[in-house]
């Protein structure tokens, strides 16, 4: 019984977490909700191809496995930095400041994971 | 507030002040490190140094592409050494910069003067960094302090000197100003900052092994602040920032490697990075969904993440999968481990635990600044100050395990002295209001009392007492300004003792401690005259100008480095102790009996044998005196036939000369320290370190004596060819006879 309730609440509020989603979700955000579920897809992609054929060149590995999650997570940041119910947490930001920001991690890493591909 | 003094307002004057105080600190903070090169010369120091010198004039003159594939084939002969692959090369890299900036230029300067200076010139920058770091957490008072404390402290200066050219030089600025740059962007949730503590975690890692604690502090301050309920989108961006960008970054570093993904050390920080996308993710979605039943799933399904992760990682530990913490990081639990399992570790005398008074030795004051610190850490604790409290506990705990981590230690005691002393300061060096406070409680009723001791009043009052008879004492208003005022100058005063007590001591240890480069002696004599002991680049230049240029030379690890800088020839094992049966075997060979020794000599194609030998000078630090290190460390690798006690006389004693068990008078080590020594120093000769008598007649058949320096300090022996006729050397010298017995000229 009780396993039955507790399923249902979670259904109901997963549902619910869906439709905050849509309702609350400005369209610039989605974009970039998007582009993280992709940085997973390349993540897990690669992952699973480690896990199946060897890790041999394990710095190409690396390099690429880490730029899918530093993608991943440069995008959260941004999103959490361009969300505007975060505003106020973050001092002294704009939604510009975030994206350069944002550029000059990539260039870092970006210069970082191709020294690291071999 | 309002005074212009040359056309500049107040802050305009503040900051003028600060950019002065800065560059004084700068030119303090260097100005003390350069007693060795005044005294002495510009020499590199010590002996690892002399490696980091010796590698960075091969980048500079060979370039970059060389350095990083270069096969060290003099070193660890005849094993060589990979030297690309485990070194860390920022110090090198560093140099050579400057090298060639300096030369692009035209300043032609000499790439050993580069050397000897770097460590000076990055004390300056440290600093600076610190004068970030105590602005960043308190205030530009507290930077200035704790700039001018880290400019002089001695817990700093002991490895960086002008000539110290090792890796802490650079390594400790790069320390702080990483700590500094993390503390700014979780201040600000800054990605650029995150990044930009990334790309100098990356310079860290290239240039010290120390950058572990980087690694494990940062993701403990995280961890702490998640623990304490205090996540925040700022500490998410700049921690998820810092950690890919530093982790992919660190890799490129051969000597580094893979080891961050799967070495103990480094799997706290996935951890914490790991865990921090769940709390992110939970806090993301606590924002969509504010039902309870769910917040409360989100918490179980984190926690139950949280313990599969840690039991992943303790499975893996065991499985291998990830290699256990080393033994060198296992000695900072467990003090004792590294004197069962590793003598050569525990043979180090920095990595003894620490006396007591080494950190009042290194720090002065500051030591007991730090607990104050602590408290006002507390009192505001905000995200930047846990960070604070943390480095503070844990960088005291290995300071106290390890002498030569007080080095870790010194930045924070600088800023959280910096901060405690600002805290003094700003109330008691803040006298707007004193003046205030005297009218009001001049105005204020006090209890009616009796004039008493006019006489004392007459301290601080301007006006005498006599002339307001009709007032009591307690009212008259030059008494409430004196009672104001008293204890603000008491404690200002109190305070501008012990920093001047400070300074006192900081210049003192450093001339009289810490600045003697050990290549390089001096002495005193008894009428105040100066010597300098120069034996050991006497030895060195002896053999690079008489031996063959590939000649083996046998010595005991401590002198690798030194014979590969300075005299440029073949070594068995030196100061980078990676093969620990090849030390083992130096240390067999140098207490064997002779024929045992000639025998392993021959085979390892060794041509000189290097002994240090202070007998004569009263030098402690000499070969007798580690010998018992060496006979452990051969003892751990070949236990059979090596017994520690055997080096013991009857009386259990670790004596030298006649006195001596028969195992240790029949050691080469012996022989060769004392061979022909009671020639020089006549029949009643005493050994000046040990302080006992010297043994007579030692004969020695297989080696053949080279070369001995003016004080006898470093006796260089040849390692005798076979004979012509097949003979045994011994048979040989007894038909012979000894050859200085009549050829004997001084």
């Amino acid at each position: 019984m009780a396993s039955e309730t507790q399923a249902d609440t979670r259904a109901v509020s997963l549902r619910s977490l869906v439709r905050r989603y849509t309702a609350q979700t400005p369209q610039r955000l989605r974009v970039i909700d998007a582009y993280m579920a992709f940085c997973v897809a390349v993540g897990v992609v690669q992952f699973v191809y480690c896990a199946l054929a060897g890790s041999f060149p394990y710095n190409a590995f690396l390099a690429g496995f880490g730029s899918a999650v530093a993608c991943f997570v440069f995008a959260a940041n941004l999103r959490m930095k361009t969300d505007p119910q975060n505003r106020h947490q973050f001092p002294g930001g704009s939604a510009e400041g975030a994206f350069g920001e944002f550029v000059f991690s990539h260039i870092a890493l970006h210069f970082v994971v191709a020294n690291f591909l071999g | 507030m309002a005074y212009k003094v040359f056309g500049l307002t107040a802050s305009d004057q503040t900051s003028l002040l600060r950019i002065a105080i800065l560059g004084l600190i700068s030119i303090v903070a260097v100005g003390s490190r350069l007693y060795s090169v005044i005294r002495f010369e510009s020499v590199i120091h010590e002996f690892d140094p002399w490696f980091n010198y010796r590698t960075t004039r091969y980048l500079v003159d060979n370039g970059f592409d060389k350095f990083w594939n270069w096969f060290d084939e003099t070193a660890w002969y005849p094993l060589g050494r990979v030297v690309g692959g485990t070194l860390y090369p920022g110090i090198m890299v560093t140099s050579a910069t400057i090298y060639n900036a300096l030369h692009l230029v035209n300043i032609p300067v000499d790439i050993r003067n580069v050397c000897v200076f770097l460590a000076p010139a990055f004390s300056a920058l440290t600093a600076l960094a610190t004068y970030q770091l105590g602005k960043e957490v308190k205030n530009a008072t507290a930077g200035l302090l704790a700039a001018a404390f880290i400019g002089v402290a001695p817990g700093y200066i002991s490895r960086s000197v002008a000539g110290s050219y090792d890796n802490e030089g650079i390594a400790i600025f790069l320390l702080v100003f990483t700590f500094f740059l993390w503390l700014r962007s979780v201040r600000l949730g800054s990605a650029l900052y995150g990044a930009l503590t990334a790309i100098f975690y990356f310079y860290m890692v290239s240039a010290w092994g120390g950058y572990v604690f980087i690694i494990n502090l940062i993701p403990l301050h995280v961890f702490a602040l998640l623990v304490m309920g205090r996540y925040s989108n700022r500490l998410y961006v700049a921690y998820s920032t810092f950690y890919v960008l530093g982790t992919l970054a660190s890799m490129q570093i051969p000597f580094v490697g893979f080891q961050p993904t799967f070495t103990s050390e480094h799997m706290a920080a996935l951890g914490t990075f790991g865990l921090i996308q769940l709390v992110a993710f939970a806090s993301y979605v606590r924002t969509l969904v504010p039902s309870d039943q769910f917040r409360m799933l989100i918490r179980l399904s984190i926690l139950g993440l949280f313990v599969v992760g840690f039991g992943g990682l303790v499975l893996l530990t065991m499985t291998k999968v990830i290699a256990p913490w080393t033994g060198r990081f296992y000695s900072l639990w467990d003090t004792a481990y590294a004197k069962v399992h590793i003598p050569i570790i525990a043979s180090v005398s920095e990595h003894q635990p620490t006396a007591w008074p080494n950190f009042f030795f290194d720090l002065n004051m500051l030591i007991w600044l730090l607990p104050a610190g602590i408290y006002f850490s507390f009192r505001e604790l905000s995200d930047n100050h846990v960070f604070l409290i943390l480095y503070s506990l844990f960088a005291a705990y290995f300071a106290g395990v390890m002498v030569r981590l007080i080095l870790t230690l010194t930045p924070i005691v600088c800023v959280m002295a910096g901060v405690a002393m600002a805290n003094v300061f700003e109330i008691y060096l803040d006298f707007s209001k004193t003046k205030a406070e005297a009218e009001n409680m001049a105005v204020a009723t006090a209890p009616a009392e009796k004039e008493k001791e006019k006489g004392k009043s007459q301290g601080g009052a301007g006006e005498p007492p006599v002339a307001v008879a009709a007032k009591t004492l307690y009212e008259t208003a030059g008494f409430k300004r004196f009672y104001a005022l008293f204890p603000k100058i008491v404690v200002v005063a109190n305070f501008l003792y012990f920093l001047c007590m400070f300074q006192w001591h900081c210049s003192w240890i450093t001339s009289s401690a810490y600045s003697s480069p050990s290549v390089v002696l001096a002495s005193r004599g008894p009428d105040g005259s100066h010597h300098i002991i120069d034996d050991f680049r006497e030895a060195y230049y002896w053999l690079q100008m008489n031996t063959k240029a590939d000649a083996k030379v046998l010595s005991w690890w401590d002198y690798g480095y030194q014979l590969a800088g300075m005299a440029d020839r073949t070594t068995l094992v030196d100061n980078n102790t990676w093969n620990n049966t090849h030390i083992a075997t130096v240390g067999k060979i140098l207490a064997s009996d002779e024929d045992t020794a000639y025998e392993l000599a021959r085979r390892h194609d060794v041509d000189y044998v290097l002994v240090v030998f202070g007998g004569m000078l009263g030098y402690s630090g000499d070969d007798i005196n580690k010998f018992l290190w060496m006979i452990r460390i051969a003892q751990g690798v070949y236990p059979d036939g090596f017994k520690e006690e055997d080096f013991y006389n009857a009386a259990g004693e670790y004596a030298i000369g006649d006195t001596a068990s028969p195992t240790m008078r029949r050691s080469l080590m012996h022989k060769l320290c004392y061979y022909r020594f009671h020639e020089v120093m006549g029949p009643q000769g005493f050994d000046r370190v040990r302080k006992q008598k010297l043994p007579k007649d030692i004969t020695l058949d297989n080696f053949e004596e080279a070369y001995t320096t003016e004080n006898w300090m470093v006796r260089i022996y040849k390692v005798k060819d076979l004979d012509n006729y097949g003979r045994s050397h011994h048979a040989v010298s007894a038909f012979e006879g000894p050859r200085f017995k009549n050829d004997f000229v001084f």
